[in-house]
C-alpha cells in the first residue's frame, strides 16, 4: 500500500485548509467556474489583469483537499505571470500530472505546485488536482476570445 | 457455516489483501459463479431460441430454467413475469418509458422518495415533463427514514406511479414497503421497488409485498456484472408496450408493420447476456445454501459491531438511522471538517475499500446540506476485524488533518 504522506503533506494541508487565496476580489477581468460533477468539487476563480499581466487571482467553493490546495497553489505560483507564461505553466502541470514530461528544467517554474508530482500516482485524484488549471486554461482562451465576464 | 469457509469461497478475497466495503457497488464472487459462467462457455454455449440444433436448446434450457429459478426465488406468481435486463437501471428506464410514458397524463403525479438513486429519478424527470405529469418527492425525517404521515401526505388521488427503494444505497435505511404499497393501492396507483439494495440481504415475497414492479441487479447479489431483473406483475406486462425493439422479441414482421412475441420475449430483444443469466442463477444456488436466515443473523451482528465502533469517534459525522431494525447494508459518514475523497484515498492506502461521493444521489445530498460522504457496505463475508482495519485507518486519517482542521 502507497505511503499518501508525501501527497498530503504540510504544504498541502495548509492551502487546503486554510487558504489565504480564498477571498473575493473587488473589479475582476474574468471570473468562472469549474466543477467535478462525480465528486462535487466546484471552485470559482477569480482572474484580475492589468494588461496581460495577471495582477491578482482567488477562489471560493468547497471540495477535496487535493482540489483546494491546487487552487490555491496555482494561484501563488502564476500571479505575476504574463498570460503567455501562465499558458506555458499549465500546460506543464497538466503533462506532469498525466505523466507526459519529465523535463525537470521545465517542472521547477512550477514552483510549488510541484508538489503534485505524485498524484499522477493515483487515478482517481488526477481531476481533483486538474479542475483549478482546467478551469483557468478555460478562462484564458475566453480572454483571448475576448468573451470573458467579470463581475 | 463459518465465517472463514465461507471466505475461501471468493478467490478475490484471498487475492487481495484488503478490507472490501463497497459491497453497495458490487460484490465480489465466489467460485462457484465463476466456475458456473465458464461451465457455460465449455459445455453449453450457443445462441438461445435461434437453433434447431441440440447445443442452442440447450443454451435455452440453461437460460430459461434460470428464469424459473427468479421466479420460485422471489415468489412470482408466473415465470414470464421475469424479465432480463442488463442491470436495475434498465429496468428501471423499461417501466418509465413502456409504462409510464403510456399511462400518464398532463397533471397526474409520480412519487419518489429522496433517497432514490439517479436511476429512479432522472427516468421520471424525463417522462414527467415529457407527459406534463408533476414529479413529487417523499422527504425524509430527522432519522433519516420516511414517517407514515409524509407518505400519507405525499401519495395522493392524483398519483399515478410511485417509486420507491427498498433500501437505501446512501443511508442503508429499509423502507416500509408494505405501507406504501397498501396506500398507493388504496389511492389508485402502482407501485415499483427498487430492490437492488435489499435482496441481496434479505428475502423478497413479491407477492406479499404485493410490489406492482420490482427491480434489482444481480451484480450486487453474487452474480456476474451486466445482468438485471424486472419482475412485474403479468397483467400490467402484458398492457404495456415494448421498450427495446429487435430480434427474438417479435411475432410477425411486416414491411411497415409487427405484431409482438408474448411475455417474457416482448421485452428482451437481442442476444442476451446470457453468460450473466446463468451465473446469477448459481448467485442464487449459493445464498440459498448459505440461507437468508443465516445471512441475516451474520450481517446483523456486524452491523451492530459496525454501528458501536463507528459511534465511538467523535471526529465523525454518521448519516444513520437510530432504529436497528431499519436499517442495512450501508453506513454513511464524514470525518467532520474533511472532504470525503480525502478520507476514502488515505483509507485506500490502509486497504481499506469505501466509495466516497455522492453515491448517485445528488438530491439526498443536497437535502441534507452535505455534498459527499464516505459509505461503508456489508455483507455476509466481511468480518468484524474488517471494521477494526475501518477504524484503524479513519483514525491514521483523522490524526493526519486533525491539526489542519478548522
Amino acid at each position: 500500500m502507497e505511503d499518501l504522506t508525501d501527497i498530503y503533506n504540510e504544504l498541502i494541508m495548509e492551502h487546503s485548509m486554510n487558504s489565504y487565496n480564498k477571498k473575493k476580489l473587488e473589479n475582476v477581468t474574468c471570473s468562472e467556474i469549474g466543477h467535478n460533477p462525480n465528486c462535487g468539487d466546484e471552485i470559482t476563480l477569480e482572474l484580475k489583469l492589468n494588461g496581460d499581466t495577471i495582477e491578482d487571482m482567488a477562489f471560493s467553493g468547497h471540495g477535496c483537499a487535493i482540489s483546494q490546495a491546487s487552487t490555491s497553489i496555482m494561484i501563488d505560483t502564476l500571479k505575476g505571470k504574463t498570460i503567455g507564461e501562465a499558458k506555458q505553466i499549465i500546460n506543464t502541470f497538466i503533462d506532469m500530472i498525466k505523466r507526459e514530461t519529465k523535463n525537470e528544467e521545465e517542472l521547477e517554474k512550477l514552483e510549488d505546485a510541484i508538489a503534485f508530482r505524485n498524484v499522477s500516482n493515483m487515478p482517481s485524484r488526477v481531476k481533483c488536482a486538474l479542475l483549478a488549471w482546467h478551469t483557468l486554461e478555460d478562462m484564458i482562451i475566453k480572454h483571448d476570445n475576448s468573451t470573458c465576464r467579470g463581475d | 457455516m463459518n465465517i472463514e469457509e465461507i471466505r475461501k469461497d471468493f478467490p478475490l478475497l484471498e487475492n487481495r489483501n484488503i478490507a472490501y466495503l463497497d459491497n453497495g457497488a458490487t460484490t465480489q464472487k465466489p467460485i462457484q459463479v465463476i466456475n458456473t459462467v465458464k461451465e457455460f462457455y465449455e459445455k453449453y454455449n450457443a445462441n438461445p431460441h435461434r437453433g434447431a440444433y441440440t447445443l442452442s436448446v440447450e443454451a435455452t434450457e440453461v437460460y430459461e430454467n434460470t428464469r424459473t429459478k427468479i421466479a420460485k426465488f422471489i415468489n412470482a406468481k408466473h415465470r414470464e413475469e421475469i424479465i432480463f435486463s442488463k442491470n436495475a437501471t434498465e429496468s428501471l428506464n423499461l417501466i418509465a418509458y413502456s409504462y409510464g410514458m403510456d399511462n400518464l397524463k398532463k397533471d397526474d403525479e409520480v412519487v419518489i422518495s429522496i433517497m432514490e438513486h439517479h436511476s429512479n429519478l432522472v427516468p421520471w424527470q424525463k417522462v414527467t415533463k415529457i407527459t406534463g405529469s408533476i414529479l413529487n418527492y417523499m422527504y425524509i425525517n430527522n432519522d433519516y427514514e420516511l414517517s407514515d404521515e409524509e407518505i400519507e401526505a405525499k401519495i395522493t388521488d392524483k398519483t399515478k406511479i410511485v417509486g420507491i427503494s427498498h433500501v437505501s444505497n446512501a443511508l442503508g435505511t429499509i423502507n416500509n414497503i408494505k405501507k406504501i404499497v397498501k396506500y398507493a393501492h388504496k389511492k389508485g396507483a402502482i407501485v415499483l421497488v427498487d430492490a437492488s439494495q435489499s435482496i441481496p440481504h434479505m428475502k423478497i415475497d413479491v407477492q406479499e409485498l404485493d410490489a406492482d414492479f420490482l427491480v434489482f441487479s444481480g451484480h450486487k447479489m453474487l452474480a456476474p456484472l451486466g445482468i438485471g431483473v424486472l419482475y412485474g406483475k403479468k397483467e400490467l406486462l402484458n398492457k404495456m408496450t415494448p421498450f427495446l425493439m429487435g430480434g427474438d422479441m417479435i411475432e410477425y414482421v411486416y414491411e411497415q408493420d409487427t405484431t409482438f412475441a408474448p411475455l417474457p420475449n416482448k421485452f428482451e430483444a437481442g442476444t442476451q447476456n446470457v453468460e450473466g443469466v446463468v451465473g446469477l442463477g448459481s448467485a442464487i444456488d449459493y445464498i440459498e445454501k448459505i440461507g437468508y436466515d443465516e445471512i441475516q443473523r451474520i450481517e446483523e451482528d456486524l452491523l451492530k459491531y459496525a454501528r458501536e465502533q463507528l459511534s465511538k469517534l467523535e471526529y465523525l459525522d454518521l448519516y444513520l438511522t437510530p432504529n436497528e431494525d431499519n436499517h442495512s447494508g450501508v453506513i454513511s459518514f464524514n470525518i467532520k471538517g474533511v472532504h470525503a475523497h480525502d478520507v476514502a484515498s488515505i483509507l485506500d492506502s490502509q486497504g481499506v475499500c469505501v466509495r466516497s461521493g455522492n453515491h448517485c444521489t445528488q438530491p439526498l445530498m443536497r437535502f441534507l446540506g452535505i455534498d459527499s460522504t464516505c459509505r461503508a457496505s456489508f455483507y455476509f463475508y466481511n468480518t468484524k476485524e474488517d471494521v477494526d482495519r475501518l477504524v484503524e485507518a479513519l483514525n491514521k486519517t483523522y490524526n493526519m488533518f486533525k491539526a489542519y482542521i478548522k
